[in-house]
């Protein structure tokens, strides 16, 4: 069995982002790069099921310029076998993921496609389930347990309410959602031999897909800030404060 | 062309956060007709038609509608979508889980949690984390929106819109509901509630969450929510989590117990109207938001407030 992971770069989680003074953008220069957290977990998710011998190989693919090489050496250091770099130097919106995944789905003809439930820059939570539409498989989004038996996938599902079980049909999409595992960190050896690791160079065009953006940015904007406000003594002031300045309670 | 709206329910009843999603959809067009998509729930459809502003309501129902499966929801809302201008849906897990789906089908962008309609083909949503807010003009024919709730007021009851029902299509049959594990809590719903008590990491275990945070929700009537450590030390479930991937709350009060601020549980609380922290690092970023601070250890503040609220009512 094949798996493909998808994995984003993106601004490292710890980094407070900048908005540019004049809302063309959002400021990226010199900026921590990492990893997106959920597609570390789609990794790990993928490396546990190779070593339970349920998977041969693992592909990790990304979408982005030529530095998101880096996030695919990450990836082939914490245990995927190849990777596939498809360079586009503009942001690419997640319809287009969608259908550049799809030609890499197409030719490679994964089981299983491990994706993160959303990507912490764009925030968009989108390019699984556009997949799974684009080739009619079934979807397990937002996915705390994967267990792989009898030619199904039984995935459960972190929702609103709790907890929910589904069974997919194989091939299917699987997106993760935080409490799937805990991803590994990547040894110093294997960090040497992932760069002897394959890594593939495409295009856009090589997949035959127009990848011009549907949205307009019109503008990007600082979020209204709020400022600090009181440290009070006591619990005494505090419900005090509450009932007769804020009057909330 | 109009509106569809589709409603978050249970087959039983309407979730409120449908009323919210309402007003995005008339910001959009004065036209909007309700999908109520379920089993058996012909009784949501009869609520639905009660919001203000609803001018039908549409009610497919199918025993492989009942669990709202991505698959099924997404053949359903397929055709039925070619004949508006925009599909909206309030920003819950069911619609998360459904509403890319349908956008690929029809080859159109979706756009995410919106917290603003500028015009109807230009809206405003939070990125990286709600950092930054950008403004984004659709140029597709339909346009597929998921929508914030929390900064969208809920329309009133008035309407009387009726009720017609379609056909489903044949299940899909791709995927199969096996069962659901939900939290039950007297508690109100977290999205919904007034006022929310979040505990952190600090708590330390899962009996120290009961005793220190339900009491204190109890007190004040509040839902209780969690930061991310907080779930994954298994203290409270996963539906508690407030923030950037967990729930975004935005309650009159929001009091965060042992909570550092991180920018991801902010993302989930930070335009609740009046923020309250309590926390022994006078340094913790929360207090960078918070209204009132109480800098001191969580074990020692939170009986005391309790007694003080308890004087305060009684
Ligand atoms: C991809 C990704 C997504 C994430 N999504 C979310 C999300 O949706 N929501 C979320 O919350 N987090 C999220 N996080 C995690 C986030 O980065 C933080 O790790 C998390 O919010 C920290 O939780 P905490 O504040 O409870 O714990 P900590 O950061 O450990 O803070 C505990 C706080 O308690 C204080 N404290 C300790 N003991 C006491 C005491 N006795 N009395 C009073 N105070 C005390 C400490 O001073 C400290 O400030 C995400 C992270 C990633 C990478
Ligand atoms: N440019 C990209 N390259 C590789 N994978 C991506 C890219 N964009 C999105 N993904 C995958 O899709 C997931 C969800 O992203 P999004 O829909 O943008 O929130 C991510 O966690 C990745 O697994």
């Amino acid at each position: 069995m094949k798996i493909l992971v998808p994995v984003k770069r993106v601004v490292d989680f710890n980094v407070k982002i900048r908005v540019k003074a004049d809302g063309t953008g959002v400021d990226l220069a010199n900026v921590k790069m990492s990893m997106n957290p959920f597609d570390e977990i789609a990794i790990e998710e993928a490396i546990r099921l190779k070593e339970a011998g349920k998977a041969e190989e693992i592909i990790a693919v990304s979408i982005g310029p030529q530095k998101a090489q880096e996030t695919i050496r990450t990836a082939l250091a914490m245990g995927a076998d190849r990777g596939i770099l498809i360079k586009c130097d503009d942001e690419v919106e997640p319809l287009a993921v969608a259908k550049l995944l799809k030609g890499v789905v197409d030719a490679e003809k994964p089981d299983i496609v491990i994706l993160g439930k959303q990507a912490i820059d764009d925030d968009s939570n989108q390019t699984g389930q556009m997949l799974s539409a684009l080739l009619g498989w079934p979807q397990g989004t937002f996915a705390s347990k994967l267990e792989l038996d009898g030619g199904k996938a039984r995935v459960t599902r972190e929702i609103d309410g709790g907890l929910q079980t589904i069974l997919l049909n194989m091939p299917c999409i699987i997106t993760t959602d935080l409490r799937l595992n805990e991803p590994r960190y990547a040894s110093l050896p294997n960090i040497m031999k992932a760069k002897k690791k394959p890594l593939d160079e495409k295009t856009a065009e090589d997949y035959g897909v127009d990848i011009t953006p549907r949205l307009k940015v019109l503008e990007t904007v600082e979020p209204a800030t709020r400022e600090a406000g009181e440290i009070l003594a006591t619990p005494e002031d505090l419900v005090e404060k509450l009932k007769t300045q804020a009057g909330v309670i | 062309m109009g509106v569809l709206l589709i409603a978050e329910h249970d087959n039983t009843s309407l979730n409120a956060a449908t009323a919210r999603a309402m007003s995005a959809a008339l910001a959009i067009s004065k036209d909007v007709h309700i999908l109520v998509a379920g089993n058996g729930c012909s009784s949501v459809a009869v609520e639905a038609g009660k919001l203000e502003g609803a001018a039908k309501v549409l009610l497919a129902e199918a025993p492989h509608l009942e669990n709202h499966l991505a698959e099924e929801l997404a053949a359903l809302t397929e055709p039925l979508a070619k004949q508006y201008e925009a599909v909206l849906a309030p920003a819950t897990s069911v619609s998360k889980n459904f509403m890319p789906r349908l956008a690929a089908l029809l080859d159109v962008a979706q756009v995410s949690e919106i917290t603003a309609v500028k015009s109807p083909d230009t809206f405003e949503r939070p990125i990286y984390a709600g950092n930054a807010i950008q403004s984004v003009q659709s140029s597709d024919a339909i346009k597929i929106i998921t929508v914030r709730t929390t900064t969208f007021e809920a329309v009133e009851e008035g309407g009387s819109a009726s009720v017609e029902k379609i056909d489903a299509p044949a299940s899909v049959g791709l995927s199969d509901f096996i069962g659901e594990e939900l939290s039950s809590s007297d508690r109100p719903e977290l999205a919904a509630a007034r006022v929310v008590v979040s505990g952190g990491r600090a708590l330390g275990s899962k009996e120290n969450f009961v005793k220190y945070i339900e009491p204190l929700a109890e007190q004040l009537n509040a839902a209780v929510g969690a930061s991310r450590a907080a779930v994954d030390a298994g203290y409270v479930s996963n539906d508690y989590q407030v923030g950037q991937t967990g729930k975004v709350v935005a309650p009159e009060l929001y009091i965060a117990v042992g909570i550092s601020g991180a920018i991801q549980h902010l993302a989930g609380m930070k335009d609740s109207k009046v923020i309250v922290a309590i926390n022994k690092d006078e340094e913790a970023p929360i207090f960078q938001i918070a209204d009132y601070g109480l800098v001191g250890d969580l074990f020692e503040i939170l009986p005391k407030l309790q007694s003080e609220l308890s004087k305060s009512s009684g």
